[in-house]
C-alpha cells in the first residue's frame, strides 16, 4: 500500500472486504425489520442493560451492518430482552427479535451449523 | 344366508384401533412421573372416577362447552358423538335382545339389519326399528351441518375453519360416508326384505321404484364396512385420534395431573386430544385483527402430532391466553406452547406418532442432561437495598411511564407508608421476558439477583405496578414477602382507610392486562378501586376474555403494523363502553394503547392519585401529569 504519510488508528478501520457478512444476511432474512433501523439510538437510550454494561443495540445494528462479528459476540449477551426498546422504536423494528436471532445464529455460526 | 365377507374391513379396523389405543395408553402411563402415576391410580379408583365419567358424558358426548360457544357447532358435534354412541349402545342392546343369541361380537350389532332382515312385526322389534332410524336421522342432521361448515364456515357462525392435510381429508371423507352408507344399505335391505321404520323403510320403498334394490344392498353394506374400517385405520394419523385420547385426558386431569414445564405424557396426551375444532382460531386476536391464521393452538398441536416439532409456530404468539379460556377440550394451550419455547426442537424425545413407540433413549438423555453452567449476566453485582416494610419494584416498563412512578410515590406519601424503591436506578429486568422467550436459565440469574435485593430490604410486602413482574414474582421467585400488584395494594389502602379520596364520577373502563387477569387471576381488586373513585363501565372483551393490548412481550416477531391493528381494535372495543378514560394496570399496555386509543389512557394509580382530596383545604391537591415521551408509531 502506498503511504501518504497519514496515520490511522486500527480501531477505526472498517474493512468491508475482510469482514464477515454472513450474520447480517442471516438476521436480515429472519427479521427483515432490521433494514428499517436509522440508528437513532432510542433503543440505547432506554436500555435496561446499558445501565450495567456497554450494551447498545444501536451499536449492535451498526456492527451487524459492517460485519464486525467479534464486537457483536462480546456485547450481545448483555441484553435481558425486557422489550423497552421495541416499544420505543420509532421505526417499528422488532428489536427483541433481532437480539434473539443474533444470539441464535451466532451460536449456529460458531458451531459451524450454517 | 348371503355372504358376510364384507365385515372384514370393519373388524380389521376395529381390532387395529383397539390395540393401538391400548398400546398408546400403556406407553403414556409408563412415561408418567412416579407421583403422576400414583395420582392417576388414586384418581381412577377414587372420587375422581365419577367426576371423570360425568365429564366424559357432558363434554365428549354432549359437547356442552362447544354448545356454550356456538350452539350450531355444539349440535353438530353432539349429534355425531352422542348419536354415534347411542347407535352403538342401542345397536348392541337390540342385537342382544332380538338377535340369534346373547353377547354378540360387535359386527352383529353394527350390521344388525343385514343379519336380521325382514319386517319388524310388533312390540319391541318395532320400537327398536324406530329408535335406530331416529338416531340415524339425528346423526345425519349433524352431518349435514358438518358438510355445510366445511364449505361455508360463515353459515354456522365460524369466521375461520381449520385447514386439512390429505390424510385428514381421506379420514373426513370416510367419516362422512359411514352414515349415508348405512342409510342406503339399510334402506335397500328393507326394500328387499321388508322392515325398516320411518326413515329406512320409506326411503327403501321409494328407491325400490327406481333401482334394483336386491343388487344394490350388498355394495352399500361393503361401502359401510369399508368406510368404518378406513376411518379406524386412519384414525391414529389424523385429528380424530382425539376421540379416544380425550377420554384418557379427562381421567388424567381429574386425577390432578397438570402440564408442567417439560414435555411429558400429559402434554403429549393434550396435543393428541386436540380435536381441531377451531374455536381457538375464533378467539385469537392475531387471527381476528392481524390476519395471522397459522399459529393458533390447533396448528401448533397438529404440527407437533405430525412432525414432532413446532415448526417455528411456537414463538409467533402473544401468549395472551384467550384460546385457553375457550378451548372445549380444556387443553392448557399456553403451557404446551411454553414447553416448545423452552426446548430445542431436537430435544423432544417423542417424535411423531409411529416413532413415538421407539423412543431414542440416548436423545432423551442428551436433552435432559445438565445444561452448561456459564453465567450469562456476569455484570450483576450484589447491590444494596434500603430497609423498609414495603418494597416497591417498578420494573422496566414502568420506567417508560414516569407518571405511574410519581403517582405511586404520591400514594405512598399520602398513606404514610415507608417504602424502599428497589429499582430506582440500575434496576434489573424481572426475568419474565426471558422466560417467555424460552430462556429459563438466563431468567433464573435475574430472578436470583432481584430476589437477593428484596430479601436484603427485609420487606414484608412487594408492590409492583407491572403485571409482567407481578406474575413472575408470585410464580417463580422465592420470597417470604407478600407480592402485590399496585391495584391490590391501593385497594388495601382504601379498605384500611389510609387514603382520603373523593368520588370523581368520571366514566372509566378497565382493561384487564393479560398477565394480571388470565395470567394471575386478579380481576376484582382493580374494579373495587375504580368503583370507589369513578363510575366503572363495562365493555366487550373483559375479565376472562380480556383483550390483549397487542404490545405483548410473548411475541418476538409480530411486525409493528400487525400489533397496531390488534391494539386499535382492542382500544376501540373498550372505548365502545362510552367511558371517558381507558384505565389499565400495566405500563406496557398503557404505552401500547396511548397512540391508538380515541380516549385518554391512564394507569389505575394515576386515576386514584387524581382523586386524592385534602379535607382541610377542601380542594384537589395533586394532579397527575401524564405527558410522556411516546413512540411515534409506524
Amino acid at each position: 500500500m502506498k503511504s501518504f504519510g497519514y496515520t490511522i488508528s486500527k480501531g477505526r478501520v472498517i474493512d468491508y472486504d475482510a469482514n464477515d457478512h454472513r450474520l447480517e444476511n442471516l438476521v436480515l432474512a429472519a427479521e427483515p425489520t432490521l433494514a428499517l433501523c436509522i440508528a437513532c439510538g432510542c433503543c440505547a437510550a432506554t436500555c435496561t442493560a446499558a445501565q450495567h454494561t456497554g450494551f447498545s443495540l444501536r451499536r449492535i445494528n451498526v456492527s451487524l451492518r459492517r460485519g464486525e462479528t467479534d464486537i457483536i459476540r462480546q456485547e450481545i449477551s448483555g441484553c435481558m430482552l425486557c422489550g423497552k426498546c421495541t416499544i420505543l422504536c420509532p421505526r417499528g423494528v422488532s428489536t427483541r427479535n433481532i437480539v434473539f436471532t443474533v444470539r441464535k445464529h451466532l451460536s449456529l455460526l460458531d458451531n459451524n451449523a450454517v | 344366508m348371503r355372504s358376510d365377507l364384507f365385515i372384514l374391513p370393519f373388524n380389521l379396523g376395529l381390532w387395529f384401533i383397539l390395540l393401538y389405543c391400548i398400546a398408546r395408553c400403556v406407553v403414556w402411563f409408563r412415561d408418567l412421573s412416579r407421583t403422576d402415576k400414583l395420582r392417576l391410580q388414586r384418581g381412577f379408583f377414587g372420587k375422581a372416577f365419577g367426576q371423570s365419567l360425568r365429564e366424559i358424558f357432558m363434554e365428549s358426548l354432549l359437547h356442552r362447552k362447544i354448545f356454550r360457544v356456538n350452539p350450531v357447532l355444539g349440535y353438530m358435534h353432539m349429534s355425531l358423538a352422542f348419536g354415534w354412541f347411542l347407535l352403538i349402545l342401542f345397536g348392541t342392546i337390540e342385537a342382544d335382545l332380538l338377535g340369534d343369541r346373547h353377547l354378540n361380537p360387535p359386527h352383529k350389532a353394527i350390521f344388525f339389519r343385514f343379519y336380521n332382515p325382514g319386517p319388524a312385526g310388533s312390540g319391541l322389534k318395532l320400537f327398536f326399528s324406530f329408535l335406530m332410524d331416529f338416531i340415524l336421522a339425528f346423526i345425519l342432521s349433524g352431518l349435514l351441518i358438518a358438510v355445510v361448515k366445511r364449505f361455508i364456515p360463515k353459515a354456522v357462525g365460524m369466521k375461520k375453519t381449520t385447514t386439512h392435510t390429505v390424510t385428514d381429508r381421506l379420514a373426513l371423507a370416510s367419516l362422512w360416508l359411514i352414515f349415508p352408507a348405512r342409510l342406503m344399505a339399510e334402506s335397500f335391505t328393507s326394500a328387499t326384505d321388508g322392515g325398516g321404520s320411518f326413515l329406512t323403510g320409506n326411503l327403501g320403498q321409494m328407491l325400490a321404484t327406481a333401482f334394483p334394490s336386491q343388487n344394490l344392498a350388498m355394495p352399500f353394506w361393503w361401502l359401510y364396512s369399508l368406510a368404518l374400517g378406513t376411518f379406524f385405520i386412519l384414525l391414529p394419523r389424523t385429528r380424530y385420534l382425539h376421540i379416544p385420547v380425550e377420554l384418557f385426558l379427562i381421567f388424567m386431569r381429574n386425577s390432578g395431573i397438570t402440564t408442567g414445564d417439560r414435555h411429558g405424557s400429559y402434554a403429549d396426551v393434550e396435543i393428541h386430544s386436540c380435536s381441531s375444532c377451531g374455536v381457538c382460531l375464533n378467539s385469537c386476536q392475531m387471527a381476528i385483527n392481524a390476519g395471522v391464521t397459522n399459529i393458533q393452538p390447533v396448528y401448533l398441536n397438529k404440527s407437533l402430532r405430525e412432525n414432532g416439532e413446532a415448526n417455528g409456530v411456537a414463538f409467533n404468539c402473544l401468549m395472551c391466553g384467550r384460546c385457553e379460556e375457550v378451548c372445549p377440550v380444556g387443553i392448557e394451550t399456553t403451557a404446551v406452547r411454553m414447553i416448545q419455547r423452552r426446548e430445542e426442537p431436537a430435544a423432544r424425545d417423542m417424535t411423531g406418532i409411529w416413532k413415538g413407540f421407539i423412543r431414542t433413549r440416548q436423545a432423551a438423555a442428551r436433552a435432559h442432561a445438565e445444561p452448561e453452567t456459564k453465567q450469562a449476566y456476569r455484570f450483576l453485582k450484589a447491590a444494596e437495598a434500603g430497609k423498609a416494610d414495603v418494597a416497591f419494584f417498578a420494573g422496566c416498563m414502568t420506567h417508560l411511564t414516569p407518571g405511574v412512578i410519581r403517582s405511586m410515590e404520591t400514594l405512598f406519601g399520602e398513606a404514610g407508608i415507608k417504602y424502599t424503591f428497589i429499582d430506582r436506578e440500575r434496576g434489573v429486568c424481572c426475568g419474565r421476558p426471558l422466560m417467555l422467550a424460552g430462556k429459563e436459565k438466563e431468567a433464573r440469574e435475574l430472578i436470583n439477583h432481584n430476589s437477593r435485593l428484596i430479601w436484603a430490604s427485609g420487606a414484608k410486602t412487594v408492590v409492583t405496578p407491572c403485571p409482567i413482574c407481578y406474575k413472575v414474582f408470585s410464580e417463580s421467585y422465592y420470597l417470604e414477602a407478600e407480592v402485590m400488584h399496585h391495584s391490590q395494594f391501593i385497594n388495601r389502602l382504601i379498605e384500611r382507610e389510609k387514603l382520603n379520596l373523593r368520588f370523581t364520577g368520571e366514566p372509566v373502563v378497565w382493561h384487564d392486562p393479560c398477565e394480571l387477569g388470565r395470567g394471575s387471576g386478579v380481576y376484582d381488586e382493580p374494579r373495587q378501586v375504580l368503583s370507589h373513585v369513578t363510575r366503572l363501565k363495562t365493555a366487550p372483551g373483559q375479565e376472562e376474555m380480556g383483550l390483549c393490548c397487542g404490545g405483548s412481550l410473548g411475541n418476538l416477531s409480530l411486525p409493528a403494523a400487525a400489533r397496531r391493528k390488534i391494539s386499535a381494535a382492542a382500544a376501540a372495543s373498550l372505548a365502545s363502553s362510552g367511558a371517558a378514560t381507558l384505565v389499565t394496570g400495566c405500563p406496557m399496555c398503557k404505552k401500547t394503547f396511548n397512540p391508538v386509543s380515541e380516549i385518554p389512557v391512564k394507569d389505575i394509580a394515576e386515576v386514584v392519585t387524581a382523586a386524592i382530596y385534602d379535607r382541610k383545604a377542601g380542594v384537589e391537591v395533586v394532579k397527575t401529569d401524564t405527558v410522556e415521551c411516546n413512540s411515534y408509531g409506524s
